[in-house]
């Protein structure tokens, strides 16, 4: 069961890796790439559960915090065109 | 048996990005390559049982570098400037750099196997550590004691790469972007 779950994680992050070195715009990619983090996310959480060690599960909430801070700083790029805060002083 | 089609189809999909990281002209979409990179990276290191490594890898890969990279971006230009020399050289490089992994890959021994050279030698330093330091957390004698020159060489490394950033971002900064 858990192993038929973990195929079919692979298999998406097999179609977002796809989607990430196609993907006409650069917001596609940064989609995939966060789509990807995810996809991390879970085949940690089912690993953990295949080799019956649950405690996985407290890295999995560690990649969700690193995802989450790696968004930021492009989010940030995309909204300043730089990552500190003297582009807001600036204006 | 499990474990095997996992590693193989994660190498699958790295090789691909490798391609893909190569092949991309925008910089920025090369950044965000490089971090699915990191990420698929971890998530082969989970399956091969380094859940620390691939803790590194994900917050060292995919995030730090990727704010640093950005941060490098501002500084010069999301567009990569046409190479004026030829393509040959780099490619024999990267030939014969990989042809030299590759064979020092031959010397390895199986992996998992128990007659490895860590599980032979070295695997004392338990009994050793107190007596011959007397510091009693193990890591930390290994590291001071045992490797301490190591320790300094990487330390000394460090510093260096964060003078070099340091005089290369203040003499950006002065001339403004370009």
């Amino acid at each position: 069961m858990i192993a038929a779950a973990l195929f079919a994680v692979l298999v998406a992050m097999a179609l977002v890796v796809v989607r990430a070195l196609r993907g006409p715009t650069t917001f596609d990619r940064l989609l995939a790439a966060n789509s990807i983090g995810n996809g991390a996310i879970l085949v940690l959480a089912l690993f953990g559960f295949l080799t019956g060690r649950p405690e996985f599960l407290d890295l999995g909430l560690t990649y969700a915090l690193l995802n989450y801070v790696g968004i930021f700083a492009v989010l940030k790029f995309f909204r300043h065109g730089s990552l500190g805060a003297e582009a807001e002083v600036e204006r | 048996m499990i474990e095997t089609t996992i590693t193989i189809a994660l190498l699958l999909m790295l090789a691909a990005v490798t391609v893909g990281i190569v092949r991309v002209r925008g910089l920025f979409a090369a950044v965000v390559l490089l971090g699915v990179y990191s990420l698929l990276m971890a998530t082969l290191f989970i399956v091969l049982d380094a859940v620390d490594v691939a803790m590194t890898e994900a917050a060292v890969g995919a995030g730090v570098s990727t704010v640093f990279f950005l941060g490098a971006l501002y500084l010069t230009d999301t567009v990569e400037a046409p190479s004026s020399r030829g393509r040959f050289l780099p490619l024999l490089l990267a030939l014969v750099t990989a042809g030299a992994l590759v064979w020092g890959l031959s010397d390895l021994p199986e992996f998992g196997s128990p007659e490895q050279p860590i599980h032979k030698q070295g695997a004392d330093y338990l009994a050793r550590s107190i007596p011959e330091t007397g510091i009693p957390n193990v890591v930390t004698s290994v590291l001071a004691s045992y490797r301490s020159f190591d320790t300094l060489g990487e330390t000394t490394v460090v510093f260096t790469a964060g003078i070099g950033i340091l005089a290369l971002l203040r003499r950006r900064r002065g001339e403004g972007r370009n």
